[in-house]
This record gives C-alpha cells, sequence and structure tokens, in this order.
C-alpha cells in the first residue's frame, strides 16, 4: 500500500510551516503505511557547502566523529544530531575526504546528501518518526514523505523511503516495479551504487542517472516511463524542482492541491485537509502517464 | 432536493467531531417513511465511506470532498457531494441518485446495479467498470478503461473517454460526446438510431441537461458480440 505526500512552497511567508503541514500529512497516513516513515526537507544551505546527513546506532558518539573528521579537513565541519540520525555540514571542498571517511565506519548509515536536503528515515509509526526527528519544527522550501507498507523487500530503515541517490535528489514510491532487477544492473553497469534491494532505490536510481545524462528532472520522468515497468506513483524532489509521476494505468491513488502559495500532493485527499485554504485549492487526480512538475525561480 | 424536503430541517451531522460509524448507524436505522428525510453531513475530511450502505428515500447532502467508497450500495436514497468523491463512488449502488458536484475518482458506480450516478466534472479510470445496470451520466471526460466488461446500463459521457473504452463489454450502451482515444477489445461504435436518440434524451433529462446538450452530437459504443459468444471456428481452440 504505502501513502506519499509532498509540499512545493510558493509563497516564503509559509517555509517556517514546512515540517508541521508535512509532519501531519504523514500522520494522516499512517493506516497506508505503519511500519516505517521518512521524510526529506528542502531547508537552508551555504553555496560552498553540502550537508551529508548519516544514521547510526543509538548512543552512537557523534560528538567523537566530528572531532575526528576536523582532524582531517582543513574546512568548517559542523554537526546537529537529531535522534539516529546527524547532519554534517561541511564545505564542498572536502566532500570527498569526508565521504571517504565515514565510508570505512561501518557503524554508520549514510542517508542522503545535498546543499540543502535533509533526509530522515526510521523503523516505526508516522507520527513516532515525525515526532523523534522534530519534524514540525522544520522549515524549507519543499519536502516529501512516505509512510511505509512493506511488500519488495524487509521491514527495515534502510529500506525506509524516501530515497536518495543524488545530490539533492529524492524519491518516494507507492507501488512496485516489475523490471527493477533487470534496471539496477543496467545502472550498477553505469556506475551507480545501491543501498538496499529495494524497487524503489532503483528508480530514484535510474532519474539520478538521467539528470547525470543532462536530462532535467521532468525529461528524466518522462523517460521514466518507458524504461520502468510496473506499479508506480512518485513524487520526487532536487533542489529547485518537485516533480509527480503516476504509471500509464494509475494503479495507486494521487491527488494533487495546488493554491497561489503551495502545490501538495497526498495519496489520498485526507492528507491535504489541514493545509492553509484547502477548501479554496485546486484539488485534483493528476492523470496517469502526465509528468507533473513545479521548478522554483532562480 | 424536492420542494417538501426544503420545507424541513435538515438533520446535522459533523464529521469534525461524529464519527463515520456511528452516521453511517444513525442513517442505517432510518425506514421508509422517516420524518429524517433530509441530512447535511459537514466536514467530511476526505474521510472513507460516508453514508454507504443507505436504503431509505432520504436526501443527504455533503458539504466537502469525500473519500473512498462514498454512498456505496446506495438503495432509494439521494446522496450528493458538492465536492470531489474518491475512489469508488456509489460502487454497486442498487437505486436512488448520487450526485458528484465536482470530480470523481476512479471505479465510480462501480458494478452498479441500478439508479443514476451523475459527476459534474471529469471522473477517472474504470468508471462503470463492471456495471450491472446504472445509469452513469459525467459531464466531463472519463479516464482510461472505463465500462471493462460493463453488462448492462448506460454510461454517458458529455466530455472525452480515455483509453480501452468499453474492453471486454457486454450489453451495456455507451454514449460519448467528445473523443474516444481508443476502443477496447470488443467495443465498437454502433449506429446512433432515433430509438437509441429518444432512450440518450430520457437519460440527460434525468440528468439535469436535457436542455444543454443535443443527442445528435453523441456517438453509441457497445459490444461486436464476437467475444463472449461462443463460436464454432474456435472450437479446436477449446
Amino acid at each position: 500500500m504505502c501513502g506519499i505526500v509532498g509540499l512545493f512552497i510558493k509563497d516564503p511567508a509559509l517555509e517556517p510551516d514546512l515540517g508541521r503541514h508535512l509532519a501531519s500529512m504523514m500522520t494522516v497516513l499512517s493506516d497506508r503505511g505503519p511500519d516505517s516513515a521518512g521524510f526529506a526537507v528542502y531547508g537552508a544551505g551555504a553555496a560552498d557547502g553540502v550537508k551529508l546527513t548519516l544514521r547510526a546506532p543509538a548512543g552512537f558518539d557523534f560528538a567523537k566523529l566530528m572531532a575526528s573528521l576536523r582532524e582531517r579537513v582543513h574546512g568548517q565541519v559542523d554537526l546537529k544530531v537529531i535522534g539516529t540520525h546527524a547532519v554534517l555540514s561541511i564545505a564542498t571542498a572536502d566532500e570527498a575526504a569526508i565521504r571517504q571517511s565515514i565510508a570505512a565506519m561501518p557503524d554508520i548509515a549514510f542517508v542522503g546528501a545535498g546543499t540543502r536536503m535533509e533526509l530522515y528515515k526510521e523503523v516505526g509509526l508516522p507520527a513516532e518518526v515525525a515526532r523523534c526527528f522534530a519534524l514540525d519544527r522544520m522549515s524549507g522550501t519543499h519536502g516529501i514523505a512516505h509512510t511505509r507498507m512493506a511488500t519488495e523487500s524487509a521491514v527495515t530503515t534502510d529500506g525506509a523511503h524516501p530515497f536518495s541517490t543524488g545530490l539533492d535528489q529524492c524519491l518516494v514510491h507507492n507501488g512496485s516495479l516489475s523490471n527493477h532487477n533487470a534496471v539496477r544492473r543496467e545502472l550498477k553497469r553505469e556506475g551507480l551504487t545501491f543501498a538496499t534491494d529495494n524497487d524503489s532505490e532503483v528508480a530514484a536510481g535510474y532519474l539520478t542517472w538521467r539528470m547525470r545524462q543532462g536530462a532535467s528532472l521532468d525529461q528524466a520522468l518522462e523517460h521514466a516511463l518507458d524504461d520502468l515497468d510496473g506499479f508506480y506513483t512518485f513524487v520526487v524532489g532536487t533542489e529547485s524542482g518537485f516533480g509527480v509521476l503516476r504509471d500509464p494505468i494509475a494503479c495507486k491513488p494521487a491527488v494533487m492541491a495546488e493554491t497561489d502559495r503551495y502545490v501538495a500532493f497526498g495519496s489520498e485527499y485526507r492528507a491535504l485537509v489541514d493545509l492553509p485554504d484547502i477548501e479554496r485549492a485546486r484539488v485534483w487526480e493528476p492523470e496517469p502517464a502526465k509528468v507533473y512538475f513545479w521548478e522554483r525561480p532562480a | 432536493m424536492t420542494a417538501l424536503a426544503q420545507m424541513i430541517e435538515p438533520r446535522l451531522a459533523d464529521l469534525a467531531t461524529l464519527p463515520v460509524r456511528d452516521l453511517n448507524q444513525a442513517l442505517h436505522a432510518l425506514r421508509p417513511g422517516t420524518n429524517d428525510t433530509l441530512w447535511r453531513i459537514v466536514n467530511p475530511q476526505g474521510r472513507h465511506a460516508v453514508a454507504v450502505g443507505l436504503d431509505a428515500p432520504v436526501t443527504v447532502e455533503i458539504d466537502g470532498h469525500v473519500g473512498y467508497y462514498c454512498a456505496g450500495m446506495n438503495k432509494l436514497a439521494a446522496v450528493i457531494v458538492h465536492g470531489n468523491a474518491g475512489v469508488g463512488v456509489g460502487e454497486n449502488m442498487m437505486s436512488g441518485l448520487i450526485h458528484v458536484k465536482g470530480d470523481a475518482s476512479q471505479a465510480a458506480g462501480a458494478t452498479g446495479h441500478g439508479g443514476m450516478l451523475i459527476v459534474d466534472g471529469n471522473a477517472s479510470a474504470r468508471c462503470g467498470i463492471s456495471m450491472k445496470g446504472i445509469d452513469i451520466v459525467v459531464k466531463g471526460n472519463v479516464g482510461h478503461m472505463s465500462a471493462f466488461m460493463a453488462q448492462t446500463g448506460t454510461l454517458t459521457v458529455l466530455g472525452d473517454a480515455g483509453d480501452s473504452l468499453g474492453d471486454s463489454i457486454y450489453e451495456a450502451r455507451l454514449y460519448v460526446r467528445g473523443t474516444v482515444k481508443g476502443l477496447g477489445a470488443d467495443c465498437v461504435e454502433k449506429r446512433m438510431t432515433d430509438h437509441h436518440k429518444a432512450k440518450l434524451h430520457g437519460k440527460l433529462k434525468a440528468a439535469g441537461v436535457a436542455g444543454e446538450v443535443d443527442v445528435s452530437e453523441f456517438r453509441r459504443y457497445g459490444s461486436a458480440r464476437a467475444l463472449y459468444h461462443f463460436h464454432v471456428d474456435n472450437a479446436g481452440a477449446y
């Protein structure tokens, strides 16, 4: 089943409320996905910096990690610990060295990276996941979230969504892909790496690969219609973009709402009812096999 | 709303506080001859299964968008949704009227045996799937695979129809005013005779749009009867 939501803000006055709205939207869809939940938020970022979201077992000494990383690089290393996750803010120039150090630490899982994107996911009920990461206090320009009912692979934190396979790129998926093993093999030959056996991670990797080839997000989604087989509703974020795509037979539900202030996506309308002025929003069902895409002004 | 209904103070149900189950139990308790013939439901907030299983000649007005299966299995009642309806509105309805003032999601009127379902906006994919006697009038467009395996009844579309209209259709009649992206297996265009125009006019009149559209603008589609009838030439395939 699974539940997915997304919120793309047009009116900057709503940005401080992004996390609060996402938390509400995601919690409503608990009964579509009580196994695990996760979200990605596009918040503040530095032009010459990158944020790495990491995960470690409870009790992990992140302060010690930061101290050891500071010895290895010249630039600033800042650390924000939230629950089992931590966001390292570093200089772009130090990214390769720090990634290399982290890759050698077996306790640490790499969750995502972006100039503005932070990504959190954990096993448990969506309300609990939102609470433990204080999602309601996060601000940003756009974000996506997922509540998972596992079908394709195990209930683990690694199997929770969103999946991120490229800088500032993330994807949530409702459905199941039938050709993900073949696509994964092809993408591995193209140099992509995958952390899980999950079909949705392949969809994320596919879009990353297309965008690496020069496609824009909406062009990458158009290609996905040809190359990904199975059931899907995707909601995808990039640093400046927000996209939605449903498979050609529209197997999985989707509702969208748009006002002058925001664009919102929900697996069901229930997820959108607490958004501001939703009564006056244009509410519609996105058509199958049609790419919907919004981009922030440069 | 009838003139009589307008004189009656509606029973108000606020789903912001009243559980859907309690509302539905109250509606199920209504019997023919009840004085509570007009109900107004506010704050549906996309909840599922609002006003399902009604079996009394009452009018239920819902202010806002509803979730899945609204007014499913309806008998006798008139259910009016002032908003959009989620998946499966009017699923398996037996009689009465369901009127969605906005859009309907997928499988609107699925397996419906009787009564009328009116959608003022668009209906998504699989509208009228496996319909068994219901009359559906969609003033906008319908999505792909509408009237899939439709057995009897009518689907009237004032706008366009998506791909694979009437796939594996039995004896339902499909009237489309706009374009049809594609016909499904064994669904063919059929001649629109005066008999069919009169029948269609009756459905449009019942849906309150008889004066707004011209029956001669519609095309009729139905079964070629090549798929579900045994054909002796295929005997070797069994």
